[in-house]
């Protein structure tokens, strides 16, 4: 019988504490609270890729969209 | 549509390196070459499952030589004659048009992938937040014309979703910025910290905030983590957060051995 392995995605993860601490809120941004244009620079988007044009090209017309200086994607998608 | 494809931006196409390792899932039309009995296709695609030995093909973007993937599940959704419809979940690197390929040399029938579809990539998958090409050219030009943000964050996540699937370190301000200079985390810095880290295990490295500072990997397990009072507990791979985002609150040699000043 072939051994199963679980995907990592369903991995399941506890969270513990070490010490306690406090954030200045004079420094950084909560992720989803990050203003323009850093919201951008510091920004993914889940692309449904169409079929034809290659990962690349797909995104070089996101960075010319969105007058971005750079944009590159994660994982070619081949077919 | 051929689905799933995260899109990194500027600051954010370094964590590209974490999803590029990350597992993925597809949906794909295999095509028999002859006619196969159905209950023949299912047990072979079966035995698909676990770990494989596949060979890239010709077409590929890696040296060609036989590697071991690992395929978490591979389920038969439909057969339809000789077109066979499956999910997989595979490990990073795994090609499917090979795969398909080996299951006909398996079968004796000869097989070819026929379509594919990625339905996840690491954390992304196609039920949530993900949007065509249409749908960007046509909230960005809304978003030009209001200006209101909220438009722009339905399809620009923060990069830290990228990173999702990474086991998490979150540390105290005063240790931020001096990982934004690529030191290494050492224990006094650690606030909380997830379970299931091992020695070598790929981490991300957050603020309290929930900002995601760098890339690092764990010299230690969870539990050690925790106990220890000093020393490395993980190792700086890639910064994501640029410097002086936070102030800096450690001291160069030279600063340390200068006279205190009254």
């Amino acid at each position: 019988m072939l051994s199963s392995i679980p995907p990592p995605w369903t991995a399941k993860r506890e969270h513990l504490a070490k010490s306690e601490a406090e954030t200045d809120p004079a420094y950084g941004c909560r992720p989803d609270e990050r203003p323009y244009p850093d919201m951008l620079r510091f920004g993914v988007i889940n692309l449904d890729k169409p079929p034809g044009p290659s990962s690349h090209e797909v995104a070089a017309w996101i960075r010319r969209l969105l007058g971005v200086k750079q944009a590159g994607h994660g994982g070619t998608l081949e077919a | 549509m051929t689905g799933v494809l995260p899109v990194a931006l500027e600051d954010a196409t370094k964590v590209v390196h974490a999803l590029l390792g990350s597992g993925k899932e597809y949906v794909c039309v295999m095509r028999l070459h002859q006619d196969v009995p159905e209950d023949r296709v299912r047990t072979v695609l079966g035995e698909f499952q676990g770990k494989i030995f596949q060979r890239p093909p010709i077409r590929a973007s890696v040296k060609r030589q036989v590697r071991v993937r690992k395929i978490y599940a591979l389920d038969v959704l439909e057969v339809d004659g000789r077109n066979v419809l499956f999910r997989v979940g595979c490990e990073a690197g795994t090609y499917i048009r090979k795969l398909c390929h080996d299951v006909g040399e398996v079968l004796g029938s000869g097989a070819h992938m026929h379509e594919l579809r990625r339905t996840r990539s690491g954390p992304f998958t196609e039920t949530a937040d993900i949007v065509t090409l249409h749908d960007v050219v046509y909230l960005h030009s809304e978003w030009q014309k209001t200006q209101d943000l909220d438009i722009l964050r339905k399809f620009v996540m923060p990069m830290e979703k990228a990173l999702g699937l990474l086991p998490k370190i979150v540390v105290r301000d005063s240790a931020v910025d001096a990982l934004c200079h690529g030191a290494h985390l050492t224990a006094p810095g650690v606030v909380s910290v997830d379970t299931g880290i091992e020695p070598r295990t790929e981490t991300c490295v957050y603020t309290l905030k929930g900002e995601a500072i760098t890339l690092a990997t764990a010299t230690m397990e969870t539990q050690e983590i925790l106990r220890k009072s000093h020393g490395v507990v993980a190792r700086n791979n890639r910064v994501l957060m640029p410097r002086g985002t936070y102030p800096k609150l450690w001291h160069t040699k030279q600063e340390a051995q200068a006279p205190v000043k009254d």
